[in-house]
């Protein structure tokens, strides 16, 4: 197991040069550079300004080069600086913008599976009659609502008309006079709504994914011969099938982990949450190379990760995988 | 709701429209003054769709920061609300005979929100912070062209030009940053990027990036300290979420689109609750014909184009009629703009004849014009995320189909625009807009030495007599004389059309009724934000 651990995360580092490598190359070959914001239409600058800054940048050398330098830097789990008007570490600008991500994102992962997994399971066992059909539709009308227009509707309604929920932002204006614990409830109070949204377009997957573990698992032998050993169908149901059905969703968690950290730049736009997504949207927009490759590589790194975290969840919970 | 990267000028426009206002005042719901008595307190909480980025003057070039900085910082002069240079942080000053040298005499009485007193050295400083290499601001080149700059004692600085600039005394508008605090350190490290210190009415207290900025009174403030308490900036991306936070209580003021300020605001509900303001905003809407295209060196194709667009029609469906004809490339009511300029009238009878004139004519009824077996087909080339500039483009279109044009409309994304099409020459016309500086020195977009890659004359203009009188423009302090130059530059313009001008949209600002003290003038409303009060019973933010 231990031989298998450290192969896998060495087999990781190439690939990871490899991510970043072609990365690189390909942010650098979108047209414009991250001087271009300040240069740009802008009667002011001339031509020597523009080279000079570049130079700064370091942008007048050979893209190789550039990517040497980056690669040498990284290894020292230095991020570089920011090419933006702040320049500041993009570490820092990251790790400020990670915890309402991963939040939202683990409350909205945290809800979708409270209600996903009993809707999978219940719609499996009532296949094809009235509850599977009204929540097969309820949870595609979900995955194809576009989000932003639901979040407007309901910040509209909920937000302007009844004045139930904050429209925008994470925090009320007076939030550094609160308790620890308002402080708590006023963040949750903002929340509701963004959480609820995000969830809603997520039901769809994992539910559908749950109610078809469960069909497969249902038909199985094993199955037949609880219900034959004369247990009642709730036993059946919750501890023969249920355990069964559920080791498919650890490769589906593995494979959510890079997106914990990953934004929506739609959605946070809409809810004004200064998260991960926005910062990613900004940085390309911006041609902000230390930034996006910074956060590219925290994503690459978090998805090969999962990869590994969800092989070995699943080693670890299915004995039938661990002897082959 | 794609929220794409507003292009430069998209955020110098916004700089434009939330800080210096245009001219036709028009004040829609004027609010009773006089009864109202002036209070201390109250907090005023603004939004805006981007972060700002660098709060230090010579580094902040994104119109979030500089609506930040502008409260923070003062400059030597400034311009009022009618557009004039005043004083700000130089009382006074004297320019010398042969316009050259400019001496200000600085005030005593002001502080640096730290306490230390401000001098003339840090004037010298910030002068010498501009200039320096390493510094990476993108507004150097206008004091790169001084040739001496002194601070003989605290309270005067001394410059002095080689020749007389008409720009030299505006650019003293420059932000004065603390010498005490920059000195000896690399600027784009330093601690006053994130949280600046300057001289003006308002001191920052915290950023929460991605959220807030607040500032408070400066209570030392030499003009006097604000009756606002606090200023808020939030930061909220979308503008429809804007215009919900507005409704709900959680914005005091935005500046809103037309669609919103024709259609959306109207209810009485909305008017109990908020005044509306509407004035020119200082940038205007263009039509660019690349001069280097064949077809568009006859200047009857032009003259012809011109003539078969309605601009009125386009203010109608793009604006919803909050805006007005542009006829030059300044904003009509202001100075340097020429209210006698010929203009271009609707008539496409006139336009078909103009093309018959210049050979072009549909021979075989596929309502297609051709000359030399070529039929006229041009492509109109604008950037994403503007939707007015692609509606206008739409109904221009049309227009021009109309009198026997074929005309596609292509939109790109603007890294690609600029990069690949604009600055190569490579399309025949385009739909742009630009911000209008309060100076009239249109040198940049309009000289013949400005048409290499990269510089903003992207049409290539050429003409011997615009040249001349660009440069004469440049070099007179004297305003009537600049006026006339400049008058004569939009006639030739006017006669030339290398641009056909569109329109002047309006800016749509809407400001919370408790708020008293507001006055509309030439520059907008932003202009006596310390004099901005709310009366003591209807303050919201106690603390």
């Amino acid at each position: 197991m231990l031989f298998y651990l450290t192969r896998r995360l060495l087999l990781m580092v190439p690939l990871l040069l490899g991510i970043t490598l072609i990365s690189f190359v390909v942010i650098h070959l979108a047209p414009g550079e991250p001087t271009d914001l300040q240069t740009e239409m802008n009667p002011e600058a001339g031509t020597e300004l523009k080279e000079r800054l570049r130079a700064q940048y370091g942008l007048d050398q050979p893209l190789l080069v550039q990517y040497a330098v980056w690669v040498k830097r990284l290894v020292r789990l230095d991020f570089g600086t920011s090419f933006s008007q702040d320049r500041r570490p993009v570490w820092d600008k990251i790790v400020e913008r990670l915890p309402v991500t991963i939040l939202i994102n683990l409350l909205s992962i945290g809800l979708i599976l409270l209600v996903a997994i009993p809707l999978g399971i219940l719609s499996a066992l009532r296949r094809h009659r009235l509850f599977d059909r009204l929540t097969t539709l309820l949870v595609f009308v979900g995955f194809a609502t576009p989000s932003f227009w639901l979040s407007l509707l309901l910040m509209d309604h909920f937000g302007v008309y009844l004045g139930w929920f904050p429209v925008s932002g994470i925090k009320s204006l007076g939030h550094a006079y609160l308790g620890p614990v308002e402080q708590w409830l006023d963040v949750a109070h903002h929340l509701v709504l963004p959480v609820l949204v995000s969830a809603f377009g997520g039901l769809a997957g994992f539910s559908r994914y749950m109610r078809s573990n469960m069909l497969e698992v249902i038909g199985q032998d094993y199955i037949l011969t609880a219900r034959a050993k004369g247990l009642s169908e709730r036993l059946v149901v919750l501890r023969h099938a249920l355990r069964n059905a559920l080791l498919p969703l650890i490769t589906l968690l593995g494979l959510s982990v890079p997106g914990l950290i990953g934004g929506s730049v739609i959605f946070e736009s809409i809810f004004a949450i200064p998260g991960m997504g926005k910062l990613f949207y900004d940085g390309v927009m911006m041609r902000d190379y230390p930034l996006i490759m910074g956060i590219l590589v925290i994503g690459a790194f978090l998805t090969l990760l999962g990869n590994l975290l969800a092989d070995v969840g699943y080693a670890l919970a299915d004995p039938r995988i661990r002897q082959s | 709701m794609r929220r794409l990267r507003l292009p430069f000028l998209l955020i110098r426009l916004t700089v434009v429209l939330s800080l210096l206002m245009g001219c036709r005042a028009e004040e829609l719901s004027p609010a009773a003054e006089g009864t109202v008595v002036p209070a201390y307190g109250d907090t005023l909480i603004m939004g805006t769709i981007g972060d700002a980025s660098n709060l230090l003057p010579p580094l902040a070039s994104d119109a979030s920061s500089t609506a930040i900085t502008s409260l923070v910082y003062n400059g030597l002069v400034r311009y009022d609300k009618d557009l004039q240079i005043e004083g700000d942080l130089a009382q006074s000053w004297d320019i010398s005979a042969d316009g050259r040298e400019i001496t200000f005499h600085l005030r005593r009485d002001v502080r640096w929100h730290d306490g230390a007193p401000f001098t003339s050295a840090d004037v010298l400083f910030t002068y010498q912070l501009m200039i320096d290499p390493a510094t990476p601001t993108a507004y150097a080149e206008q004091y790169r062209q001084v040739s001496k700059a002194e601070a003989p004692d605290p309270y005067t600085f001394r410059v002095r030009y080689d020749k007389p600039l008409a720009a030299a005394l505006p650019s003293w508008a420059l932000d004065i940053c603390p010498k005490h605090l920059l000195e000896g350190q690399d600027v784009t490290t330093s601690p006053l990027c994130r949280a600046p210190v300057g001289t003006g009415p308002f001191r920052f207290i915290s950023w929460q990036p991605g959220e807030m900025i607040v500032l408070e009174r400066n209570e030392d403030y030499y003009e006097g300290a604000a009756y606002l308490r606090r200023v808020l900036y939030r930061v909220i991306p979308d503008s429809t979420t804007m215009f919900l936070e507005l409704q709900s209580g959680g914005l005091d003021t935005m500046g809103l689109t037309p669609l919103q300020f024709a259609r959306q605001t109207e209810t009485p509900a909305f008017g109990r609750r908020f005044n509306k303001y509407r004035y020119p905003a200082f940038a205007y809407t263009y039509l660019g014909y690349n001069l280097r295209k064949p077809l568009f060196q006859d200047k009857r194709v032009r003259q012809a184009i011109s003539h078969a667009i309605d601009k009125q029609e386009l203010i109608d469906g793009v604006l919803l009629g909050l805006g007005q004809p542009a006829n030059g490339p300044y904003v009509p009511g202001s100075w340097p703009h020429n209210p006698q300029v010929k203009d271009y009238a609707f008539d496409p009878a006139r336009a078909a004849a103009l093309l018959e004139e210049a050979g072009w004519i549909d021979r075989d009824g596929d309502g297609v014009r051709e000359r030399d077996g070529k039929p006229l087909r041009f492509v109109i080339l604008t950037n994403q995320g503007n939707d007015q500039r692609i509606k206008a483009g739409e109904i221009i279109q049309r227009r021009l189909a109309e009198v026997g044009m074929d005309v596609r409309l292509r939109v790109i994304e603007w890294a690609s625009f600029l990069k690949e099409f604009i600055y190569p020459g490579k399309f025949d016309a385009t739909l742009l807009g630009w911000t209008v500086p309060i100076d009239p020195d249109g040198y940049n977009v309009w000289h013949s030495s400005k048409t290499g890659p990269g510089e903003l004359n992207i049409i290539g203009f050429n003409n011997a007599r615009v040249d001349a009188l660009l440069e004469q423009g440049r070099r007179s302090l004297d305003q009537d004389r600049r006026q006339q130059i400049y008058w004569q530059l939009q006639e030739i313009l006017a006669e030339e059309v290398p641009y056909t001008f569109l329109f002047v949209p309006d800016s749509l600002p809407v400001v919370a009724r408790r708020f008293h003290g507001i006055e509309q003038a030439p520059a907008g409303i932003q202009h006596n934000l310390i004099r901005w009060f709310v009366p003591q019973a209807q303050q919201r933010y106690l603390r």
